[in-house]
């Protein structure tokens, strides 16, 4: 694939990452996704990297030829998906009350 | 590895503390190396929820972070790198008069220090921050001089400028033990610092492992009270930017605190559950219950906004709630910056700068004595400083 499609391939929806910023990091040595997340923000978006995590760790293993068993995967973590704060407040209310 | 030497000096953690002290110290040509065991920002600094203010209650806190103010508000252009360092003010919501009247005192000793902080009214509270409830609510002690930067940017500058001026970072790479000679009479001196990649010969050690200092202080066989408390932050969906401007706190809610991230409009919060001593960072949901209902007392609009992350990170805590910074006696040369108590971020450039002095010259313009590691076996133990979360 050329460059210029590279910049237009979007791995992280959430946070307009491209295929391109993944890319060049991994090309910098860095290969450690905990890394890339934080620098390029993808998976840190409303879908906790649930689209662009699997995508990364296939381009982390093409490209710097690491096998995908040995390539960490960041913790998931609650919530598992995106909820209003209002729900948790009220289940806060409920336990106070049960006590 | 660069070849190093006795005079050379290794510095253990690569956060933000680490950083700057090896930028600092490279700055006047120090040779300096980094050595940490993940990837920077690991530990602490990447947990953080990137609030720097001076509204403390004691003059040596107020007077450091004023100093670190200064070198905030020009370290996008020293490391040259946007850090995203805003001043969007700290607002200490108070709700009856003992509060009152503890913030009076507070915001004097700040006039006295020359930080601009005051008391105002709930009037002028909704001026700020338009979406706030306003039941209840007396006043707030308010500095527009106080405010956020971007964590993950912050050490991606310093580690870029430090790449730029040649000094090494080793990162995924532990330190496994220090190797110590008996000089003549007690004095111990620090040979080498032995890693799992290889040993680096040293005579000058900085522990900047702030949570695992403990760990690295007993290879040198001393023992300083630092323990890692579990903390948690959690974060929402992106709003545009300004609902939420400064850092709000509130201790009448559990010592809440939240604010709008600048640069991805997410509102980040935490309050002051704390779980420890521990290692362990699994977030609660105990925490998402408890953080939620307190943010959306405060602003009720706040039901509506979905939470998208929660995390955790260390508070390494010491028994009066502020950090060991300075020379630890008993061995040459071994210096420790840690036990920040959820401090390290917003105090890291003021303490890099003080420790720089200290260890070129023995002596320093800021009050660094505060911080004085030995403190607690010489019996001293300082004011709690004012800490939320």
């Amino acid at each position: 694939m050329s460059e210029v499609s590279k910049e237009k391939v979007i791995i992280c929806r959430c946070n307009n990452v491209s295929q391109k910023d993944i890319e060049d990091l991994i090309d910098e040595g860095i290969t450690d996704i905990e890394v890339i997340k934080r620098v390029t923000r993808a998976g840190m978006g409303p879908c906790q990297g649930r689209t662009c995590v699997p995508l990364i760790v296939s381009l982390i293993s093409r490209k710097a030829g690491i096998k995908i068993e040995d390539i960490k995967i960041p913790p998931a973590r609650i919530p598992v998906r995106y909820v209003p704060m209002g729900i948790f407040a009220l289940e806060d209310k409920d336990d106070e009350e049960n006590e | 590895m660069k070849k190093m030497n006795k005079s050379d000096i290794v510095i253990v953690g690569g956060g933000i503390t680490g950083l700057a002290m090896a930028y600092n110290l490279a700055n006047k040509g120090e040779n300096v190396i980094v050595v940490e065991k993940s990837y920077c920002g690991s530990g602490s600094t990447f947990r953080c929820a990137s609030g720097i203010r001076q509204q403390f209650g004691d003059e040596a806190n107020i007077k450091m972070m004023k100093r670190s103010i200064d070198i905030w508000k020009n370290l996008s252009e020293q490391l040259e790198y946007d850090i995203d360092f805003i001043q969007d003010g700290y607002l200490f919501l108070l709700y009856d008069e003992k509060e009152i009247s503890d913030y009076k005192k507070y915001v004097s000793l700040q006039n006295q220090h020359g930080v601009h902080s005051k008391i105002i009214d709930a009037k002028e509270v909704k001026d700020i921050v338009p979406i706030i409830d306003m039941h209840d609510l007396k006043a707030a002690s308010w500095n527009d001089t106080d405010g956020k930067a971007n964590p993950f940017k912050t050490v991606m500058g310093y580690k870029n400028k430090l790449k730029e001026m040649d000094v090494e970072i080793l990162e995924y790479t532990k330190v496994t033990d220090v190797v110590l000679e008996n000089n003549k009479g007690d004095k111990r001196e620090i040979k080498e610092v032995i890693t799992d990649k290889g040993g680096i010969k040293t005579g000058i050690v900085v522990n900047c492992t702030n949570a695992w200092a403990r760990e690295l202080n007993s290879k040198i066989g001393i023992d300083l009270p630092i323990l890692p408390y579990k903390h948690q932050c959690m974060k929402t969906e992106p709003f545009k930017y300004g609902q939420i401007r400064p850092m709000v706190v509130s201790f009448k809610h559990g010592g809440v605190y939240f604010t709008q991230e600048g640069n991805q409009g997410g509102i980040i919060g935490g309050y002051g559950l704390k779980y420890g001593p521990t290692m362990d960072i699994v977030p609660t949901y105990e925490f998402l219950k408890g953080v939620s209902s307190r943010i959306s007392q405060i602003i009720p609009s706040m039901k509506y906004a979905a939470v998208i992350r929660t995390w955790a990170g260390y508070y390494a805590e010491t028994p009066d709630g502020n950090p060991l910074v300075g020379k630890i006696e008993g061995v040459n040369d071994y210096y420790i910056a840690g036990g920040f108590s959820g401090h390290g971020f917003m105090l890291a450039p003021a303490i890099a700068e003080a420790l720089l002095q200290e260890i070129r010259t023995g002596k320093t313009s800021l009050p660094l004595d505060f911080y004085d590691p030995g403190r607690f076996s010489k019996g001293e133990i300082r004011h709690k400083s004012i800490q939320m979360g």
